[in-house]
């Protein structure tokens, strides 16, 4: 078979691609393993609502807003949201087919699925930045009487064992485990490496009206200092939910805050001292942002009618924290993973990946490979990458070079 | 490189070439197998709980380095352990290796972000009960309970300056992660 495009994957960014290219009639298709917005129907926990608010879901050629502009979306919702939309686009679609390799035998790529091959000039690779969990070598030596679950298998507080979890890690996944655990009375401790804290809302505003306002959003892949560690930032530690959830109202719920997981054996996982400091860096970033946004309040004509500005307490760190856990004394029962995720590109068979194994690509077009591009990646081409909404800007931007690249 | 200047206009010079450590991030990234580094001391037995330990040489860059000149340092226990105190005690030198990390920490990142330092003085204590050394309660461990840092700095810099400072030092730092974190210890005999 041959088109012109094959994108790989029907989520959010696929789809807006697939706009972007039938508004320029370029000749496509669009390759899921699954059904579309599959991630979200069989890799989220029902309890997840998305941290960005509704206004940030925007897609390109989607008719009308949508209602509760300041709501949260939960993980069903999202799949019907990006399902409506493959509809409303007429995305040419085919579910159900593995994309098993993308070669490049000549000019152009070969993708080779579980229902035969594609001939195309360039292909899009929209399977995300979380395609998979990353769970850390030291899970293996937890006793096997442990249940073990990541951010793509909890489902929830009632399917774990009896006892008390572990919660490992503190970003936006494992803060919103942890608080949904606490609520459903399980003892929670929760492991905390570097993370982004940020408030919920600032000065009557939801943090991310700060950050669009602010110009953090759209800063640029090429305007940032250090990109790679741009592109390596955590998702912040924040809940779709009015009522804020960060380590302080944890804390006070009973979850019982520990340093990063350092090493498991014999039974007992320990954790690093570095606690109070992870906590006082990720403080004082979050009082550099709204510094920043203060400043801009007060060149704006907006800061007489915005609350005046505060400033959250610090995070209370224990005094003496745990370094140490017996896992059978204090019956953890699970272990619930939410050490980040990363792409899954393993089917790409082209040296485009540096040691690390990550893509090499300038603003989603890879470097290694004219005619292929990434999408759905943290600061693809701006911070609004990470967030479904920016795939309006970033998959215009691609849909033009594509284009142009076709053309020469 | 960008000559960074403090208020008053004069260029700030903590003494550290940031360049040059910019430059080593960024040629090591590119090449990692040189930055495979091993630091060594050796240390030979003097007599009762004293030893001297010598540190003149570790591998690095892919070569064997040396030191400018080779350092000594004598190690021993207190009077109060019915020593003959030749020397600051082993976890004393822990205390050492901490300090000196932080503050080259400390110098290095405010030299990147423009702080010109006037002084920097560090306290660092360990607190331990000495019973677990002793085999006197199993319960107590061996090693510190607690460490604290207390820094004074005068410098350029608001007190938010200095605190984000601190911590960026603490991310940094080797001798930080080799105490909060554990590490595999090979102790054989040859």
């Amino acid at each position: 078979m041959r088109t012109t495009t094959v994108v790989v994957g029907a989520g959010h960014a696929g789809l807006a691609m697939s706009h972007r290219l039938t508004e320029r009639s370029v000749e496509h298709v669009v390759l899921d393993r699954g059904d579309v917005a599959d991630s979200w129907r069989t890799k989220r926990w029902p309890g997840l609502r998305l941290l960005t608010p509704n206004w940030m879901l925007g897609l390109p050629g989607q008719p009308g807003d949508l209602p509760d502009p300041d709501g949260f979306l939960g993980a069903p919702e999202v799949a019907g949201l990006v399902d409506r939309y493959a509809r409303q686009i007429d995305a040419p679609v085919r579910t159900h087919t593995t994309v098993r390799s993308v070669r490049r035998p000549g000019l152009g790529f070969e993708v080779c699925t579980d229902d035969g091959a594609w001939q195309a000039d360039a292909v899009i690779l929209a399977t995300g930045a979380n395609a998979t969990p990353i769970v850390p070598s030291c899970a293996a030596a937890l006793p096997p009487t442990i249940t073990q679950r990541t951010g793509f298998d909890y489902r929830g507080p009632d399917l774990l064992p009896e006892g008390s979890v572990l919660v490992v890690g503190a970003s936006a996944t494992g803060v919103q485990i942890a608080a949904e655990l606490r609520r459903a009375g399980r003892p929670v401790v929760l492991a905390v490496g570097e993370h982004v804290r940020l408030p919920r809302t600032y000065r009557a505003r939801d943090i991310f009206w700060w950050l669009q306002a602010t110009g953090v959003l759209a800063e640029r892949h090429d305007q940032v200092e250090d990109l790679s560690r741009a592109r390596r930032l955590p998702s912040p530690q924040l809940v779709g939910s009015v009522a804020p959830v960060d380590l302080a109202s944890l804390t006070a719920a009973g979850v019982r805050l520990v340093g990063r997981l350092a090493a498991v054996g014999h039974g007992v996982a320990r954790f690093s001292g570095s606690l109070r400091n992870v906590c006082a860096l990720a403080d004082l970033k979050m009082t550099r942002f709204l510094d920043r946004a203060d400043a801009w309040a007060a060149c704006s004509s907006l800061d007489d009618a915005l609350p005046p500005p505060t400033r959250p307490a610090r995070t209370p760190v224990p005094d003496r924290p745990c370094l140490s856990l017996d896992l059978a004394r204090e019956h953890i029962t699970t272990v619930v993973w939410a050490t980040g995720f990363r792409p899954d590109y393993s089917w790409v068979d082209l040296p485009v990946f540096d040691r690390s194994a990550r893509l090499r690509h300038h603003g989603g077009a890879v470097t290694d490979a004219p005619g292929l591009y990434a999408l759905g990646l943290p600061m693809l081409r701006t911070r609004a990458s990470s967030y479904i909404h920016g795939a309006a800007a970033d998959t215009e931007a691609l849909a033009d070079l594509l284009v142009a690249d076709l053309a020469r | 490189m960008t000559i960074t200047t403090t208020s008053t206009g004069h260029p700030v010079d903590n003494g550290v070439n940031v360049a040059a450590l910019v430059g080593a991030r960024e040629a090591l990234s590119a090449a990692p197998a040189a930055g495979e580094f091993t630091w060594k001391a050796t240390c030979t037995w003097q007599r009762g709980t004293h030893s001297r330990s010598v540190v003149d040489a570790f591998t690095g860059l892919g070569e064997v380095q040396r030191h400018t000149s080779t350092y000594t340092f004598d190690v021993d226990h207190p009077e109060c352990f019915a020593s003959a105190d030749e020397g600051a005690a082993p976890v004393e030198y822990v205390l050492v290796g901490l300090a000196g990390c932080l503050t080259a920490g400390v110098a290095s990142i405010a030299q990147h972000r423009g702080i010109q330092l006037r002084t920097v003085t560090a306290i660092v204590e360990g607190e331990m009960n000495v019973l677990g050394i002793l085999g006197g309660d199993p319960d107590v461990r061996n090693g510190f309970d607690r460490i604290t840092a207390r820094f004074a700095i005068e410098a350029d810099a608001s007190r938010e300056d200095l605190e984000a400072l601190l911590a960026q030092s603490q991310k940094r730092s080797a001798v930080f992660d080799v105490i909060t974190n554990p590490t595999d210890v090979v102790v054989e005999l040859v």
